[in-house]
């Protein structure tokens, strides 16, 4: 047992935390989430042609860097940390575990190829518009028609929808329910039918679409793993995100702390430092505490992807793992969002300040892929309903 | 990062369970769940003998090293003891105070002299101690110690006089290590000793607190020139609070663990009972539940962080061990609330009268005391913001 990152690990992580400081400060952060894309390409060709991020955990025969999901997480709580504006967690995290886990040996070679060397970008859209998480969010549908498959429904949340080459999108059966009838296509943005349009969101700097397919008829080359057996593979490819999105979590959180603790450390009133205050230090500790929580679970959760990837024996664990860390996580970014924007005061309510932006992602990602509760309910029902309860 | 444990460190799990499971019946059946926190007034001649058993089994002091009568195990190993004695059920440990404290701090700052005559009570499982640091006036504020040591040269003895409190199993204990002030001009955290006190002698009177649960297992303590041999002083008179914080450091190892496992037993009795009485089934209680769920597993994350980790150079904490004790301390307190809330009415309903609580009540009303003994939340939450965030230290009255 050695619950701590290797020397390797905290190299990648050093260097990404020292790359990021310079590359997306404020002044970045803010230039690109005031575009509707919300990236600057030229950064995101630079990460991928210098950085290499986007193959990190892409094995290497399909061109990518064959490390593993704990080197994922330990980026994303960097980015989280500098806020990147970027399609990282889009391509990364949901779009390539898709193809990771779903998809053929063709449909691999051609698009990881791409993340891997042309830069491309895939996200996954599901959700139809409802506050669930569950199969129950997808609302699309495909029939039949011949050889082919038409797809037909309304997407929204889908992360950097607008601006990926490709989208993976979850439809069900007409007229099938529950973890039933679900099925996985690949869909090259321009495909004949697909319409998309960039939503206006909280959080400038992570960017939300809504993606319309109308009769989209498609071969059954497009097919990302067996038709109506997709949502076991998809429900795993959430917890992933979900994973990845706690980190984030995690480095925001953590910046957030440290940004308290040293405006507290300056901010001087009644001839006194703030932070001097205990009324002040005692918030500071308990948001210390969710961070270092917070951290925990991420980090636990972050091994138990990789043994889901590797075909490990805590690979079952990983519904439980993805929703102990995105639960806590989530609710942990918020709360300590919400001091530090307190602790602030006055400076912390302003558009110049950068803790309305923290604030902002504290909120989407807390919303993104179940909220706190949301996931505890999930938690209830492994922990609760098993062996028929009543 | 792994998670896993190697084949052998499983075979050691092995080996720890069927122990357990061929020791802990016939006369030691009862003890099973009992004389943990809140309960540790319980059969304390039986749980002696239990500490017995453990001893002739190897059991007792796995941590420590091989020279000084331990098992000399890894930390991987005394996590799965730990973890394997509260998961079979194994009675609160008798032992705790002399296995956990006494012996690591004489072993660090003890003379051979002392290491002699005292660790192998300890790992005997023979010689029960108990822990002289608080008082009336000194609590949160532990250096306010006003216990005095006095060196009678005629007698070549130290005397004690004062009072100590808190002291659990005061009543049982053959020994006490106790903090006084060994320089009677002196205030603070200077000029304290630290003794090795015999506890059968007429200087000596203990009296139980009765607590919030009707049951007693702290003490008060009244010194009036106690004696305590001259050789019974560990470290040099004046250095007591150096001896004393090194001990508290002793306090968080990897028996955290082992108490985690006794929390997963409180939980798991919550989750049958509100499965049994339908509150599992009301979207409220769902959330507390499955929020004590999550968070206890990140407790054992954090403590798998904890052990993994290096101390800084300068032997100071990690974050993540600043945290630990605000964070389960919060999370038992909150159990205690939760577990009253699924039992709903009965809650109040007693086992029997006068006053016999049940398991649930007892434990509900006794983690009241988790977030005030060593270290309440307010001091814990003053320690992380100053060790851990560098925020400025409160200001202190004069003295």
């Amino acid at each position: 047992m050695e619950f701590a990152f290797t020397e390797e690990q905290e190299m990648i992580r050093d260097t990404a935390a020292s790359f990021l400081a310079q590359v997306s400060d404020s002044e970045a952060v803010r230039r690109a989430m005031e575009t509707e894309a919300g990236f600057d390409p030229e950064l995101w060709s630079r990460i991928c042609s210098e950085m290499y991020w986007q193959a990190i955990h892409i094995p290497e025969e399909y061109g990518g860097m064959g490390l593993g999901y704990v080197e994922v997480v330990a980026m994303m709580e960097q980015m989280g940390r500098y806020l990147l504006c970027s399609p990282f967690f889009s391509t990364v995290c949901l779009g390539a575990n898709a193809l990771l886990l779903a998809g053929s040996e063709e449909q691999k070679a051609d698009w990881l190829g791409r993340i891997c060397t042309e830069a491309a970008t895939v996200s996954v859209a599901f959700n139809g518009g409802v506050n669930r998480w569950d199969s129950d969010a997808i609302t699309a549908t495909w029939r039949r028609d011949g050889d082919n498959y038409v797809l037909s429904g309304d997407y929204r949340y889908v992360i950097d929808g607008h601006t990926a080459d490709a989208l993976i999108v979850a439809a069900r059966e007409v007229g099938s329910q529950g973890d039933e009838g679900i099925s996985l296509f690949l869909l090259p943005a321009d495909t004949s039918g697909v319409t998309r349009r960039w939503l206006p969101t909280m959080d400038q700097a992570r960017k939300q679409a809504a993606v319309s397919l109308d009769q989209v008829t498609v071969s059954a080359a497009s097919l990302l793993g067996e038709a109506s057996q997709a949502w076991p593979v998809l429900e795993q490819v959430l917890d992933l995100a979900a994973i990845a999105l706690a980190a984030e979590q995690v480095g925001g959180s953590q910046r957030l702390l440290d940004m308290t603790v040293e405006y507290t450390s300056e901010r001087v009133q009644f001839n006194r430092t703030i932070a001097s205050y205990q009324a002040v230090k005692h918030k500071a500790a308990d948001m210390m505490l969710q961070v270092e929580v917070a951290r925990s679970a991420a980090y636990y959760a972050a091994c138990v992807a990789q043994e889901l990837l590797d075909g490990g024996e805590l690979a079952g664990e990983l519904p439980e793992a993805a929703s102990v860390a995105k639960s806590y996580c989530s609710d942990a970014y918020f709360a300590v969002a919400g001091d530090a924007l307190q602790l602030f005061g006055g400076v912390g309510f302003t558009w110049e300040y950068d803790v309305h932006l923290y604030f902002k992602r504290a909120k989407s990602s807390q919303q993104m892929l179940g909220d706190g509760a949301w996931h505890r309910e999930r938690l209830a029902t492994l922990l609760l309903d098993e062996e028929g309860v009543q | 990062m792994k998670l896993s444990f190697s084949p052998e460190d499983e075979q050691f799990r092995q080996e720890v369970a069927s122990w357990l499971r061929e020791n802990l019946g016939g006369e030691f059946e009862k003890l099973k769940y009992r004389g943990g926190p809140g309960d540790e007034h319980t059969y304390p001649e039986e749980r002696k003998a239990w500490e017995k058993r453990l001893a002739e089994g190897g059991w007792t002091c796995v941590g420590w090293p091989v020279e000084h009568g331990g098992r000399g195990c890894s930390i991987e190993q005394q996590v799965i003891f730990f973890e394997e004695y509260a998961r079979a059920g194994a009675p609160g440990r008798m032992g705790h105070i002399g296995e956990g404290l006494t012996g690591p701090t004489l072993i660090a700052f003890g003379t051979p002299a002392q290491q002699e005559k005292y660790l192998p009570g300890i790992v005997q499982g023979t010689e029960f101690w108990c822990q002289g640091y608080s008082e009336p006036s000194a609590g949160s504020d532990l250096a306010n110690v006003k216990t005095k040591a006095r060196f009678d040269e005629a007698r070549g003895k130290w005397l004690i006089t004062g009072q100590k409190v808190w002291t659990s199993l005061a009543h049982e204990s053959e020994y006490c290590f106790v903090i006084a002030r060994t320089d009677p001009e002196s205030v603070g955290h200077r000029g304290l000793g630290f003794f090795l006190i015999k506890m059968d002698q007429p200087g000596i009177e203990v009296r139980p607190i009765v607590q919030i649960t009707g049951t007693s297992e702290f003490n008060e303590v009244f010194f009036d020139e106690a004696e305590c041999d001259a050789e019974d002083i560990v470290g040099a008179p004046g250095e007591g609070w150096k001896v004393a914080m090194g001990l508290l450091g002793f306090e968080r190892g990897v028996s955290t663990l082992g108490q985690q496992m006794l929390f997963q037993n409180e939980l798991d009795e919550i989750v049958r009972l509100a499965k049994e009485n339908g509150a599992a089934s009301d979207p409220v209680i769902r959330q507390r539940i499955a929020r004590a769920h999550a968070e206890l597993k990140i407790m054992r994350y954090n403590s798998m962080r904890m052990l993994s980790g290096q101390s800084g150079s300068d032997g100071a904490l990690q974050k993540e061990a600043l945290i630990y004790k605000l964070y389960w301390a919060t999370w038992h307190r909150n159990l205690g609330e939760l577990a009253m809330d699924v039992m709903g009415p009965e809650c109040e309903i007693l086992e029997d009268g006068p006053y016999e609580l049940g398991r649930l009540q007892s434990m509900y009303l006794f983690v009241r005391s988790d977030t005030i003994y060593g270290g309440t939340n307010q001091i814990q939450r003053n320690i992380i913001a100053e060790r851990g965030l560098g925020m400025p230290k409160e200001p202190r009255g004069a003295a």
